[in-house]
């Protein structure tokens, strides 16, 4: 356990010393609790609070930092991009969302898949950015995700995936509820393969990610505190008129109600990972 | 009298003079055969002509229609009234929002599984207006396995605003139920068929509709959310339902026309309400030939050419 501790630790330890010259005056301020921590211990902490344990939202460049041995990974499909199959138009054309969505984050849409090696285990992991159109899920990660399925199998290793999303994405309508079958399809065939899925549900994790992939997994885990539902918290609420009891539809009450194996803190997750993925190779 | 909806006006008009004439005729004083027979003419004309050219939001109107035919309704004409309604998914209850059993269907045993919406007030709050629990969702499934079992096609019938997106729910685990469904159905080795008979609302509407056919329709509708909550988010209010009707390309014709669904089925020149016997002949004369031909695969193929289906189902950039 410790070895895997350290090796761990030392996948977040190298960028932060990249950032040793950051100039001073880099806080980060807890959402949960309002503790104050410098952007560098935070990091260095796993980008989780160091006062109430709040697990900030990452996205994938962080994750696969915190998964892939040394931070070395093989993208797969890194240009795939959306198209505008419906010429989508709400408040904004969806062609200029993408664009600008792109821009913002330096991101191609709202998913990354990599092949690489987990504490030496060859693994695909798939990674949900939540900052691209709120990690919601179109064409493309749909189809990333089933590529990344694909080499999973051509490759013989376990599958990822960590879920971030509000759900499918509107702009692309039945195209993205589409991709809630390809995806599950596709894990029908890891599953033929008698090959491992381990979902890691983060904050949050709703609508028709959680409906497919994300509760599929042979082995379901998930961060502290994370919101994890079908429907959004807002929705029942407005269908029962009433509050919504204190802790509902966190991971804890996911765990309780049986659909969670176990929850992990992030500074665990890849010693965990890499033990769950011992047991579980033939 | 039955229910108009609002651009079927000039049917609701000739209709009304119809029923004049023939309570005229009924008292017997003056002939009105020739009036009759006119109406009656200018009634299927002008029904054509309304029907021949509907706006999505005009067939979204149409497929909650309240007169309707409803899933159980296909299913008794379909089986003749042979259906044996089979409850429970033995874990919690019995879903009332998702029917399912067996009928006899032109000589052989078929698996019917549908969402089920009510006909008056009582009916629908019975019916939790056809939006399952997870209950339903697993019900479904324990039904699938059963008829995967005993080697009979399945054939599901897909009418829902939606998953219910209640606090038992969440707490009973909706999308795990939804996602189950989507991995199970994806393997099983019998003929599937899934058909869109009104809505087809997000992964409420999937969860029973991963086959090797799936069909609409002609006036039913499927997207990922309803015109009006697509209007409520992207707008922050209803107002837009009809843009958002566009906007979405949720029509059967539309559905084909990306590839994301296998073919559509037409409904009356009125909609299934307005002659519900020719409906259900419409819809019995494609389950036939969809199974006949799925009967002739074997199991492999079957479920290979389903995966393959929709993992195609996208639209990317290399
Ligand atoms: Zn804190």
């Amino acid at each position: 356990m410790s070895s895997w501790f350290k090796r761990a630790k030392q996948g977040v330890q190298t960028p932060t010393k990249e950032k040793k010259e950051t100039p001073e005056g880099l806080w980060y301020k807890c959402r949960s609790c309002k503790n104050v921590m410098t952007s560098e211990d935070h990091s260095a902490n796993y980008w989780v609070c160091d006062s109430c344990s709040y697990h900030e939202r990452i996205g994938s460049i962080e994750y696969f930092r915190i998964l892939f041995d040394e931070n070395k990974f093989t993208e797969i499909n890194r240009n795939l991009s959306s198209g505008d199959p419906l010429t989508f138009e709400d408040t904004k054309k969806y062609v200029d969302r993408l664009k600008s969505s792109k821009r913002k984050t330096g991101l191609v849409d709202a998913v990354r898949t990599a092949h690489g090696k987990l504490d030496g285990h060859a693994v695909v992991i798939g990674c949900m950015d939540f900052n691209f159109i709120g990690g919601s899920m179109g064409s493309v990660v749909g189809e990333k995700i089933a590529r990344g399925i694909d080499e999973a199998i051509k490759k013989k290793v376990p599958f990822i995936m960590i879920s971030k999303s509000g759900g499918a994405r509107m702009m692309e309508a039945a195209f993205s509820l589409m991709q809630m079958a390809k995806t599950s399809a596709k894990l029908a065939l890891l599953a033929r393969a008698k090959l491992p899925f381990i979902s890691i549900l983060t904050d949050p994790t709703t609508g028709g990610v959680t409906a497919s992939f994300a509760m599929l997994g042979d082995v379901n885990i998930a961060e502290p505190r994370a919101l994890i539902g079908f429907a959004g918290p807002r929705i029942v609420k407005e269908t029962i008129g009433k509050d919504l009891p204190e802790g509902f539809q966190t991971s804890e009450f996911l765990l309780e109600h049986g659909f969670l194996d176990y929850i992990v803190d992030r500074k665990e997750l890849k010693n965990n990972l890499s033990s769950m993925l011992t047991m579980l190779e033939k | 009298m039955p229910v108009f909806l609002d651009f079927e006006e000039p049917i609701a008009d000739l209709f009304e003079q119809l029923e004049k004439a023939q309570q005229t005729e009924a008292k017997g004083k003056v002939d009105v055969k020739d009036t009759i027979a006119d109406l009656e003419a200018k009634l299927e004309k002008t029904r054509k002509e309304i029907y021949k050219d509907l706006t999505p939001w005009q067939r979204v109107q149409t497929s909650r229609h309240p007169e309707r035919p409803y899933t159980l309704a296909y299913i008794e004409s379909l089986t003749d009234d042979t259906f044996i309604e089979l409850h429970g998914d033995r874990n919690v209850k019995d879903d009332k929002a998702m029917v399912g059993g067996f009928g006899m269907f032109e000589g052989q045993s078929v698996m019917f599984i549908g969402q089920q919406k009510g006909k008056n007030t009582k009916m629908r709050q019975y019916r939790n207006f056809g939006m399952p629990n997870p209950e339903g969702y697993r019900k479904a499934l324990r039904l699938m396995k059963l008829a995967e079992k005993f080697n009979k096609p399945i054939v599901t019938l897909i009418d829902t605003p939606g998953a219910y997106p209640g606090l038992e729910a969440e707490e009973r685990g909706q999308g795990e139920a939804i996602a189950r469904n989507l991995i199970e159905m994806a393997q099983l080795t019998v003929p599937v068929i899934c058909i869109i008979i009104g809505e087809g609302a997000s992964g409420g509407a999937l969860g029973i509709g991963v086959g090797d056919k799936v069909l609409m329709l002609e006036n039913a509708w499927y997207s990922v959310i309803s015109p009006e909550n697509c209007s409520a988010i992207l707008w922050r209010n209803w107002d837009h339902k009809e843009t958002a009707a566009d906007s979405l390309k949720l029509t059967a014709e539309n559905m084909l026309g990306n590839g994301l669904i296998d073919g559509i089925i037409p409904e009356p020149s009125g909609g299934a309400h307005s002659d519900k016997e020719k409906a259900f002949s419409f819809v019995r004369k494609a389950i036939k030939k969809n199974i006949a031909e799925l009967s002739k695969l074997d199991a492999d193929e079957r479920v290979s050419s389903r995966i393959e289906k929709f993992s195609n189902m996208g639209f990317v950039q290399d």
